[in-house]
């Protein structure tokens, strides 16, 4: 038995030696192989493609993130550097709303302050009625916390470009820089090849990275070089912003809007005697809005929010009728309908219209590869989810990347991408197919389904638990 | 007596799918979906097929599928096939485990495991192939192991419970290091650490400990296994200075460096080595006073070898046969007494289980499959000690005499 072990252990070692010298013959050509395909480019363990709201946020939160200390993350942005100066006396004409959810990612890496410190307006209530019936919602909170902001798109990239700053030795930003062109890595670590994503810049230049986050947007050139299947359709309406001076002061602390037939209008708080306008329409209606002279606009505005025009009597009476239930049923007061502010003028040149789409990435995720934001998904504003659904991913993500690092696993693993692209999937396809089916329900004037859409409003509206629901979900 | 039954449950959904499956593991070129991120049209079988040439077992199993699929008639043929070939062959192996009762157990099983393999990837642990000494290496599972080489880093392949099994085993060793020093480096807490991988493999352990921040020295006798460790790590420029990877057995370094790690991981190794004494001796050999060793590993109960050899081995023919030998195993028992009595104080055993639907490993009281364990080494060395000790009861000896 000895004799047969030390007989095998000798045959062993010396195919071991064999094959340690082939190796040492063979390794100097890998090597040089290597350096000269790969040659000095720079590793990044995060490349986020894309510094909007959510791509710089993105960063934002790695970069302060305490498990990636280590890491080395790169934005890249095609604009230049956008830092306000001093904050201009005009309101800008694009606004987000921004819910608590988010607000608490924005405050976790210290954005929320530099927003604090600039301007928000909170909101504490939210009045969504029908024009074509007497049927309304009214969410608002009984102890006074705020609903969400209303916050300039300006000064939240304002806010986020300071935090930038504040972690600049971890991430580096390009601006005025674009990816070109990616390769991506085989399926598994093969003989040759680099397990990384390769990333061309515009200038020629070349990097590589572990983890690839797209945040480019819906027309998302990471999605598509990805070859990620994207649903998506374009809507029959075109959304115009403008910024609004209401005809007196007021508290101002409701977002108010009303769905007209031709689509949502939309009044948000920015100041005691402002609010900014997102009005969704056809496309016609909508250039032409945009076009026409500032009276005009401003009584197209004020008709749209009190027009009773396109009332039908036997659906007020079938709403009249259903209210009187419940006031039967649930005695004490659902809150009163209230009336929105008129508006006196509008801000010269902040009219702008801009196109409406729905879209969805059939996946999040891909080795070494994931979408965030509207390169992940698109939605009609009419719930104003849109960037609090970009920085939902970026919670989601940051946490599962936060916990892979701290565990030393490979960031562009699957294992951990795939939980993000379930979590946010759960989330945002519920959330995108609602407002889809919302938008659809109010484009329509035909009884059946404004009697089935009156009901339903005044049925949710008695329902406070299920109201509860939608606004904890919508708060996320 | 529940578990019995809720397995029994199982296994008896399993084999209506398997049945179902076995008509598409017939054809394992045709049932290529796209795999993510590849672009290429690489199907989960086509993917096994690799692994599956190589083993003689399966290579023979599918043979024996094929021709026994070609058509509908062929359905007979194919059972026949199957009672003439399988558990026979089976019996051939351990002919004194299986009574008649067991041999159609296993005979069901093997054929709704086998199916089972392709719809939910499930690999046995794969285990890495180490010994003390080159002279319990056997030659056939060097080769074996070279062939596989090239899958360890494959998350979906061969080694995907070895990748999965890391988030366990990574913050397992991770938070016990991390008792032991007072304050660490955000980002990279085990930075300043010196940590020897025995039987690193690919470097799947090597790799998240080295980006945790601790120095690695990876070891494996089987040398393409450190070729495609080396050349994973070359990639990443942090890795490749905080890793070393040797091909060489634990003895060979024990002189070089004694007293030399902080910490020593044996992760899924002791169920292969010859002498498990010497192989702790030159574990304890190399670790700092107070540094920790960590080894996973197989536990030798029944449970084991069911599924651990006769299910991964012998039933599923994932595993080699004769890569694992039950003999071999080691209790939790067995393992504390032998650290205990090399000074190494025993600070924690747990259980791990792996559930092949999901992929993952879980933390458990129950440590009769696998188990993990840590161990500490006392910090002064008993053999000074007891010198010094008979130094002074000498001098006071001396003095009494005086």
């Amino acid at each position: 038995m000895v004799a047969r072990v030390s007989v095998m252990a000798a045959r062993v070692s010396r195919t071991g030696w064999a094959i340690a010298f082939t190796a040492a013959r063979r390794s100097p050509l890998i090597s040089c192989r290597r350096c000269s395909s790969v040659s000095a480019d720079t590793v990044y363990d995060v490349v986020v493609s894309g510094g909007g709201l959510v791509g710089a946020a993105m960063a934002c939160a790695l970069g302060h993130d305490i498990h990636f200390r280590d890491k080395k993350i790169l934005l890249l942005e095609a604009g230049p550097k956008r830092v306000l100066e001093k904050l201009s006396e005009t309101y800008s004409n694009r606004v987000s709303s921004i819910s608590p959810g988010s607000a608490t990612l924005l405050s976790s890496f210290g954005a929320w302050d530099h927003i604090c410190n600039m301007r928000y307006r909170a909101f504490r209530r939210m009045q969504v009625w029908d024009a074509c019936s007497e049927a309304l919602i009214m969410f608002d909170k009984d102890n006074l916390d705020d609903m969400g902001y209303i916050v300039e798109n300006d000064v939240i990239m304002h806010a986020l470009t300071k935090q930038l700053e504040a972690v600049s030795d971890r991430v580096t930003v390009l601006y005025r820089s674009k990816a070109v062109g990616y390769t991506w890595p085989g399926p598994f670590s093969m003989a040759d090849s680099s397990p990384w994503v390769h990333i061309t810049l515009g200038d020629g230049s070349t990097l590589q990275t572990k983890l690839l986050i797209g945040a480019d947007g819906y027309n998302s050139g990471v999605r598509q070089a990805a070859g990620i299947q994207n649903v998506s359709w374009n809507y029959d309406q075109s959304a115009v912003v403008a910024t609004l001076h209401l005809s007196e002061a007021t508290e101002n602390n409701v977002a108010w809007q009303r769905f007209l037939p031709s689509g949502p209008i939309a009044l948000l708080p920015l100041s005691d005697t402002l609010s900014s306008l997102v009005w969704s329409t056809s496309h016609d209606h909508a250039a032409e809005l945009v076009s026409m002279d500032e009276e005009e606009f401003v009584d197209a505005i004020n008709s749209a929010f009190w027009s009773d025009a396109n009332h039908v009597d036997f659906i007020d009476s079938a709403g009249t009728m259903l209210q009187y239930v419940v006031t039967l049923l649930k005695p004490t007061k659902v809150s009163a309908r209230q009336l929105p502010p008129s508006v006196a003028k509008v801000d010269a040149k902040s009219r702008v219209l801009f196109p409406l789409g729905l879209g969805h990435a059939a996946e999040y995720v891909r080795p070494r590869v994931a979408l965030i934001g509207d390169a992940a998904h698109r939605v009609h504003p009419l719930a104003g989810q849109g960037v609090n659904m970009g920085f939902g991913d970026i919670s989601s993500l940051v946490h599962h990347l936060s916990t892979a690092a701290f565990n030393g696993k490979d960031l562009g693993s699957m294992s951990h991408l795939a939980s993000y692209e379930t979590d946010r999937q759960r989330h945002n396809t519920a959330l995108l197919a609602a407002t889809d089916l919302l938008k659809r329900l109010y484009s329509t004037r035909a009884p059946p389904l404004v009697l089935l859409r009156t009901w339903g409003l005044q049925a949710t509206n008695a329902m406070s638990p299920l109201k509860e629901q939608i606004m904890a979900f919508a708060s996320k | 007596m529940f578990k019995r039954t809720c397995n029994t449950f199982m296994i008896k959904i399993i084999i209506e799918v398997g049945s179902r499956w076995r008509e598409w593991v017939s054809e394992p070129f045709y049932w290529g979906s796209s795999e993510r991120g590849t672009g290429k049209e690489v199907g989960p079988f086509a993917t096994m097929w690799g692994g599956w040439k190589l083993n003689f077992f399966g290579g023979r199993f599918l043979r024996v599928l094929g021709s026994g699929c070609r058509g509908t008639q062929a359905e007979r043929l194919r059972l026949i096939s199957w009672a003439e070939n399988q558990p026979t062959w089976t019996l051939q192996i351990k002919p004194w485990v299986f009574n008649e009762y067991k041999t159609m157990w296993f005979k069901s099983c093997r054929m709704t495991f086998s199916c089972l393999n392709r719809i939910k990837n499930y690999r046995s642990p794969w285990k890495r192939l180490y010994s003390t000494s080159q002279s319990t290496v056997d030659s056939s599972e060097v080769k074996t192991f070279r062939a596989l080489a090239h899958k360890w880093w494959d998350e979906q392949g061969v080694y995907a419970p070895l990748h999965s099994m890391n988030d366990l085993r990574v913050p397992f060793i991770r938070d016990n290091l991390l008792k032991t020093v007072a304050n660490h480096q955000l980002g990279k807490p085990l930075s300043g650490m010196k940590i020897l991988d025995v039987g690193c493999g690919g470097g799947l352990l090597a790799e998240p400990l080295g980006r945790l921040g601790a120095s690695v020295v990876g070891i494996d006798p089987v040398d393409e296994n450190i070729k495609i460790a080396q050349h994973h790590k070359s990639f990443d420029p942090v890795l490749d200075k905080r890793i070393e990877y040797r091909v060489c057995s634990l003895e060979e370094i024990v002189e070089e460096k004694a007293e030399t790690f902080d910490a020593v991981i044996a992760s899924e190794v002791i169920e292969h080595v010859n002498d498990l004494e010497t192989f702790i001796q030159c574990c304890c050999q190399v670790l700092k006073p107070g540094g920790s060793l960590f080894i996973t590993t197989i536990n030798k109960t029944q449970l084991s070898y069911a599924l651990g050899i006769v299910f991964s081995e012998q039933v599923a023919g994932i595993v080699p046969k004769g890569t694992h030998m039950w003999e071999k195993f080691v209790s939790p028992e067995m393992l504390e007494s032998i650290l205990e009595s090399n000074g190494l104080s025993v600070q924690t055993v747990a259980g791990m289980l792996y559930n092949p639907f999901s992929g993952y490993w879980h933390w458990n009281k129950n440590t009769s499959l696998n188990y993990a364990a840590h161990a500490v080494r006392s910090m002064v060395q008993e053999h000074t000690v007891s010198a010094a000790n008979a130094a002074t009861s000498a001098g006071v000896h001396e003095e009494l005499k005086k």
